[in-house]
């Protein structure tokens, strides 16, 4: 339970970060932020990286701020930051902070980091759905260039990016909500603070009693969260009923491709993709959270 | 000959005050270093990988898993142990309020458990009550059932709330 040989290195500056991955990346080099997933991996002798580029004192990553629209949230910005809503980010602190309380535990929540999550693209992320569901743009940085990419071309699939060897997911961008926005979040695991084996994002606005532009995510069923468009189209311009919720739900499963492991079934997975919808959804009405 | 890899650098640790100067290599991580190289072993080291919490220790005024950090991460923080709870011979509230309760039985997770706690009303004095019970969960515990835990933790949580914003306190 050691993890194997590698050289740390602690650069101060972007730049200097950048320059040991586009010498590094190719032979090894990975970029260590919070570490609670790439060290108990190291633990396990499921990585072994040659180089770990420790971004933790890099200046200018840990910010969050809000420009154009969007929440920017640096690379080390720990989960932590978003136990108290942030002021300026209305709805979307709110989803934030509702949200945060699922990842891992309270320790892990202090050192992991929201844009680790974001590279580390595990299907039981809830960072991933929360970015997926509302169009987050991954912000890349190598030696030469910096690029931004849509989530949905950024997670590829589980564990897998469309991240280059040399470049450093430097930040994230979220979309603001509009204040009439509602959102409802579900997550189900078998112990608390456990990986999701299921969890679903809704999220719309509300116009006359009607819903408009419904995203609804769905997380850790499949190899990597996407929205139900066949679930969005049933929601959108109806009330916010439960028997519209229910048929929404069941509009999820025709196309789900579920994960299946030695504990989980895919027939499981794909049962259970209806019940957190239909729970999350519930819950955009019941204030973000289903009360436990 | 040792591959460069291999080889220990310099470091110097601030736990519980007090300065340590160590050589280890580059992947040790924070638990084994404060054990095997600073001799302070009231924290314990359980999974290893960040599942029993029984290594949590306070980085920076909060509470982590020390497995999870490589030693030279914590160069220029203030790290603090279990060994800086009590006082001589007077023991900690929290400390005292686990006897009082039966929090514990064999032992194992204590230091575990008394890092996180402190570190978490420390630097969150708002923890609600449900959230008290989450916080907890964070931990392994095979002996006590977790509820003589959550009676001592209740205990003292307010007063241990209070101490954040207390006078002399860091």
């Amino acid at each position: 339970m050691k993890a194997a040989p590698f050289v740390l290195h602690g650069p101060k500056t972007v730049e200097e970060a950048a320059g040991l991955m586009a010498e590094l990346g190719d032979d090894g080099g990975i970029v260590l932020a919070g570490g609670q997933s790439l060290v108990p991996m190291m633990a396990l002798r499921l990585a072994y990286p040659s180089h770990l580029i420790d971004i933790n004192g890099v200046e200018g990553l840990s910010k969050v701020g809000i420009a154009d629209g969007a929440l920017s949230i640096g690379a080390t910005v720990r989960h932590a930051f978003f136990h108290h809503e942030h002021p300026q980010a209305g709805v979307l602190g709110r989803l934030l902070t509702t949200v945060v309380r699922h990842i891992a535990h309270y320790p892990i929540r202090q050192r992991g980091t929201f844009c680790g999550s974001l590279a580390h693209a595990d299907p039981a992320s809830e960072w991933c759905l929360v970015a997926t569901t509302l169009g987050a743009t991954a912000v890349l940085q190598s030696a030469s260039a910096s690029r931004s990419v849509e989530i949905d071309r950024f997670i590829e699939g589980a564990m897998t990016t469309s991240r280059e060897p040399d470049e450093i997911l430097v930040g994230a961008r979220l979309p603001l909500l509009p204040e009439n926005a509602r959102f409802g979040f579900y997550e189900f695991n078998r112990r608390a603070g456990d990986f999701a084996l299921g969890m679903a994002l809704a999220v719309y606005e509300t116009e006359e009693g009607l819903m408009r532009n419904v995203r609804v995510g769905l997380g850790g069923i499949e190899e990597k969260p996407r929205r139900i468009s066949a679930a969005e189209a049933v929601l959108e311009g109806r009330p916010a009923e439960r028997e519209i919720f229910a048929e929404a739900a069941q509009a999820a499963l025709a196309g789900l491709d579920p994960m299946e492991d030695a504990t989980t079934s895919a027939l499981y997975r794909r049962d259970l993709a209806a019940v957190v919808i239909r729970r999350a959804l519930e819950a955009s009405v019941a204030g973000g959270t289903p009360k436990q | 000959m040792n591959e460069p890899i291999m080889d220990k650098h310099p470091l110097e640790l601030t736990v519980n005050g007090r300065a340590y100067r160590v050589d280890v290599e580059d992947r040790k991580t924070l638990a084994d270093t404060i054990r095997e190289d600073c001799g302070l072993t009231g924290t314990h080291v359980g999974c290893e990988h960040g599942v029993c919490g029984a290594c949590t220790i306070i980085v920076d005024g909060h509470p982590v898993r020390s497995c999870l950090m490589f030693a030279h991460q914590a160069a220029g923080k203030t790290v603090r142990t279990v060994e800086s709870l009590a006082d001589g011979d007077r023991l900690h509230p929290l400390q005292q309020a686990f006897i009082d309760h039966h929090a514990l039985q064999c032992g194992f997770c204590t230091p575990g458990f008394l890092m996180l706690v402190v570190g978490a009303l420390e630097s969150d004095p708002e923890l609600a009550e449900e959230q008290l019970i989450e916080l907890l969960s964070s931990n392994l515990c095979r002996c006590t059932g977790y509820q003589n835990i959550i009676k001592a933790v209740r205990s003292v949580a307010s007063q241990l709330a209070s101490r954040a914003t207390g006078p002399g306190e860091a």
